[in-house]
């Protein structure tokens, strides 16, 4: 590493997204009631019930929806949670899409 | 949150989560001591369809996805069983309450045992259709009704706790 450390830019904080490398996915299954997903959802992340239906939609139209992004350990614990409300959940770089 | 059930739907509950309890043994942890301990166990993906949707992998990658598993999955064991032992412990004929806590663990004890007649049965979204459409004298009928019933409760269930 370089002894002389490039001067760092400062950027308006709007601007300064956290680095979120991983995802964890949500897969659509026949059995998961939709009322079911979305009060995990929101009981789990805290999302508004807004964002919570909009996400079990897209699980249930699409067959899977992101549903949180993080660092991988976040992730990890994220899936492990919803494998607890028996959701089936995956995580992944988020660069696969 | 108050609930209210007859003594019959009782007696099948409490055989249904009985039922979650034979299935999902405590976990079955490594040979060495000190990873016993810790509740770190064996990471191999199961061959039952029941248990493979009760406990999915985590990753696509299967080194990832053991790795994971054995680390997490006696913990989730210990989970659905607290969860099932819950409902079997609280659930009673007549009105009875439950603490938010207590209506957790019935939400997920529910869901784990709907997720089990729904694999087993193989259902599919339209489930519901289907059952309407059903003889009662095909040998499958006991096991759709009661995997609706539940449907039904764990619907009614969620919308009392919003």
């Amino acid at each position: 590493m370089g002894t002389t450390a490039p001067i760092a830019v400062e950027r308006p904080s709007s601007d300064v997204r956290p680095d979120l490398p991983w995802v964890t996915i949500v897969w659509n299954d026949p059995v998961n009631l939709m009322s079911y997903v979305t009060y995990v959802f929101q009981t789990v992340f805290g999302y508004t019930r807004e964002k919570a239906e909009k996400l079990m939609l897209d699980v249930h139209h699409k067959g899977k929806a992101v549903v949180s992004s993080g660092t991988r350990e976040e992730m990890e614990r994220d899936v492990q949670i919803l494998h607890s409300y028996g959701l089936w959940a995956t995580l992944q770089p988020d660069s696969v899409k | 949150m108050v609930a209210r059930f007859e003594a019959a739907e009782i007696s099948l509950l409490r055989s249904l989560v009985s039922m979650m309890l034979g299935l999902v043994p405590p976990g079955e942890t490594s040979d060495d001591p000190l990873e016993r301990a810790l509740g770190i166990g064996g990471g191999e993906a199961p061959s039952d369809p029941v248990l493979a949707r009760l406990f999915p992998s985590a990753y696509e990658d299967a080194n990832d996805a053991s790795e994971f598993r054995r680390y997490t999955e006696a913990t989730l064991r210990e989970g659905k069983r607290a969860d099932a032992q819950t409902v079997h412990d609280t659930a009673a004929p007549g009105r009875f309450e439950l603490t938010p806590e207590q209506a957790q663990a019935w939400l997920r004890a529910l869901n784990d045992v709907r997720l089990t007649l729904g694999t087993k049965l193989e259902v599919t979204e339209e489930v519901h259709d289907e059952i309407a459409m059903m003889s009662e004298d095909d040998p499958r009928y006991p096991a759709y009704v009661t995997y609706d019933w539940l449907t039904y409760l764990q619907d009614s269930l969620v919308r009392a706790l919003w």
